[in-house]
């Protein structure tokens, strides 16, 4: 191990004698100046390739009408805009989005609040029950995917059979909006409430014990010690999933799409078809509408920011109001 | 049971201890068994499905249908028949997802390391300021890029091949910044001036001491990494063809010829899907479970 040549090293090849002090001084100096900056570079190199270009591309792209059949585009302005504006079934796709993204997050989030107030104690087998809390999250997600869309199949499903079971007829569980809503949401669910528990657990973790004993001593119940001191603790952690949650709940995609068999058509009169469904309807199958896509995705990414801000400043406000 | 637990827990000053035997942590703080209770419907809720799906995967495609589910003997049967589909070239599948995660992975790790070591630990100009763009980055949706992406591929004539899956995802924010908040607190300022006394090129001190140092680190962002890589379904079913297809667009493929064809088979196909991240998470979960629990105390 007295080997220290590295052949990946960026600096300058070795000198077949030990160089003099002051060259390497130099070099030392080169180093310590320009070392941060070599390192950097290749973040910042791929990402404004990759990340960065795309985005502002978007804006371009969404100004023009692409005809795939002729190889042309040719400029239009905010036709595109305006077109989507107009079009019903974008707003089909936008109230489908919101609610399901609402009927998921609120529940899954509450849920995840409680698991981890569940798990914030001494127990036996603590790594095997968080590990059995976490599995939904370690599934492949199109095979989730597949996997709830035969438990919600619209004839000998499982959901259906466990509903006739105790004697309630199932609903068409592809051709209803809300109960399509419901099974996306339940699958969406089912992948993220263990991972948000486990957040949640480790900013619980955080907070000083003697808290919750003092505020016994004085007589507060476990449900008011949740309320009034877990849950204002842990504000920071709470906004960090809600953020999290809405960028990746608008997004929605690949469970809507497995739960439709695929099509991202989202059920026969697009019952359950999402944003992003659309996007990719409109621009990567048929009519190939590049800019239209583009369009939408900027209206999309808009929608994000303005819920997500939203989310902060209410969450901002109740929490402060129950920690008083 | 007088086993003393590992866990650090502060044993509180309860006032009605009296004489019973002290046990880590007070009543207040133990698990009742209705918190067990609650956990293990939980548990099972998570696990059901997933159990399903590979009793279905068992079964004789006739049964599928049966209610109750119960284990059939057509598992191996339905594996092969899965794997002799040659639209989903599920075996293919396979090959590129570990090839493309593999690849993916390791590169965020290098960009990642490096970068987060140069803001931790380096001072240079416009330190503040750049970090705070890879924090913002971390907030941009991906999707937002992906028809300038794939116009890009295009043109790269990258569309259908793995680079176009692999090249993109190369780097990640969030990676850089987990990486400089762990070094930051990890690795001591006095080690890094002692070895440049010793005459420590930046690049010895990142490799010799550094990189040693994030290892729990490096191993975290590492699965994350690799299963979020492995589960990616937008952009390879955008960019991809059914020619070069990950194992998700597999299994995209055999679900669409859901009709045709039976669930047994494409539950064999979900199934084998799930087994290498089920492995993974079997070997390193606790490792797993440590990163999502610290990555919030830090936000």
């Amino acid at each position: 191990m007295t080997s220290l040549v590295d052949p990946a090293a960026p600096a300058p090849p070795a000198p077949r004698r030990a160089p003099g002090p002051a060259r390497r001084y130099r070099l030392a100096g080169l180093d310590m100046r320009y070392s941060p900056y070599l390192y950097i570079a290749p973040f910042f190199a791929l990402f404004a390739i990759f990340g960065f270009f795309p985005i502002v591309y978007t804006v371009y792209v969404s100004l023009f009408d692409y005809d795939l059949l002729a190889g042309t585009k040719e400029f239009a302005g905010l036709a595109n805009y305006q077109a989507v504006l107009a079009d019903a079934q974008f707003w089909n796709a936008t109230y489908n989005t919101v609610g399901m993204f609402l009927v998921s997050t609120v529940p899954q989030l509450l849920m995840a609040l409680m698991l981890a107030n569940l798990l914030n104690r001494t127990m036996r087998a603590r790594t095997a029950i968080r590990m059995g809390i976490l599995i939904p999250n370690i599934t492949s997600v199109a095979a989730v995917g597949i996997i709830f869309g035969m438990i919600f199949a619209d004839r000998y499903g499982l959901a259906s059979w466990l509903l006739e079971a105790v004697g309630v007829d199932p609903p068409a569980w592809r051709d209803s909006r809300y109960a399509s809503w419901f099974a996306v949401a339940f699958m969406v669910d089912w992948r993220w409430t263990g991972y948000n528990a486990l957040i949640y657990l480790g900013a619980m973790q955080a907070i000083p014990k003697d808290l919750y004993e003092s505020a016994s001593l004085d007589g507060a119940s476990r449900w008011r010690q949740f309320w009034q001191i877990t849950v204002p603790l842990i504000r920071p952690t709470i906004l960090f999933t809600i953020i999290i949650s809405t960028i990746g709940g608008l997004q929605l995609f690949t469970e809507p799409l497995m739960y439709g068999y695929g099509q991202p058509r989202g059920g026969v009169n697009n019952e359950f078809q999402t944003l992003a469904m659309y996007i990719y309807e409109q621009t990567f199958t048929g009519s190939f509408r590049y800019g239209y896509g583009a369009a939408m995705s900027w209206l999309l990414f808009l929608m994000i920011i303005v819920f997500a801000l939203v989310n902060f400043l209410m969450v901002r406000r109740s929490v402060k109001g129950d920690a008083k | 049971m007088t086993t003393l637990q590992t866990t650090p827990v502060p044993v509180s000053a309860a006032p009605a201890a009296g004489r019973r035997r002290r046990r880590p942590g007070t009543g207040l703080w133990e698990a009742s068994p209705l918190t067990y209770l609650a956990l293990i419907i939980g548990i099972v809720l998570s696990i059901f499905p997933i159990v399903w799906s590979f009793i279905i995967a068992s079964k004789d495609s006739s049964a599928v249908y049966e209610m109750p589910p119960v284990p059939g003997s057509q598992l191996l049967d339905n594996v092969s028949r899965m794997l002799a589909n040659e639209d989903a070239a599920f075996l293919y599948g396979l090959a590129n997802s570990f090839v493309v995660s593999a690849v993916v992975t390791i590169s965020v790790l290098f960009t990642s390391t490096l970068a987060g070591f140069a803001f931790a630990k380096l001072r240079f100009r416009g330190r503040e300021g750049l970090l705070l763009g890879i924090v913002l980055t971390m907030m941009v949706p991906t999707q937002l890029g992906i028809i300038p992406l794939y116009l890009m591929m295009v043109q790269l004539q990258w569309a259908g091949t793995l680079q176009a899956v692999i090249v993109p995802f190369m780097v990640q924010g969030f990676g850089v910044f987990m990486m400089r908040q762990y070094a930051a607190s990890a690795i001591s300022d006095e080690l890094i001036e002692a070895a440049r006394i010793d005459g420590c090129s930046t690049w010895r001190v990142y490799w010799n001491i550094v990189l040693p140092a994030l290892r729990p680190a490096i191993g975290i962002l590492g699965l994350l990494t690799f299963m979020q890589t492995w589960n990616e379904f937008l952009w390879p079913f955008v960019v991809l063809t059914p020619n070069t297809p990950t194992v998700q667009y597999s299994l995209k493929i055999l679900s669409a010829g859901v009709y045709s064809q039976d669930y047994a088979v494409l539950f064999a196909g979900t199934a084998l899907a799930t087994l290498p991240l089920l492995l993974v998470f079997v070997l390193f979960g606790r490792q797993i479970i440590g990163g999502i629990m610290e990555g919030a105390v830090k936000s």
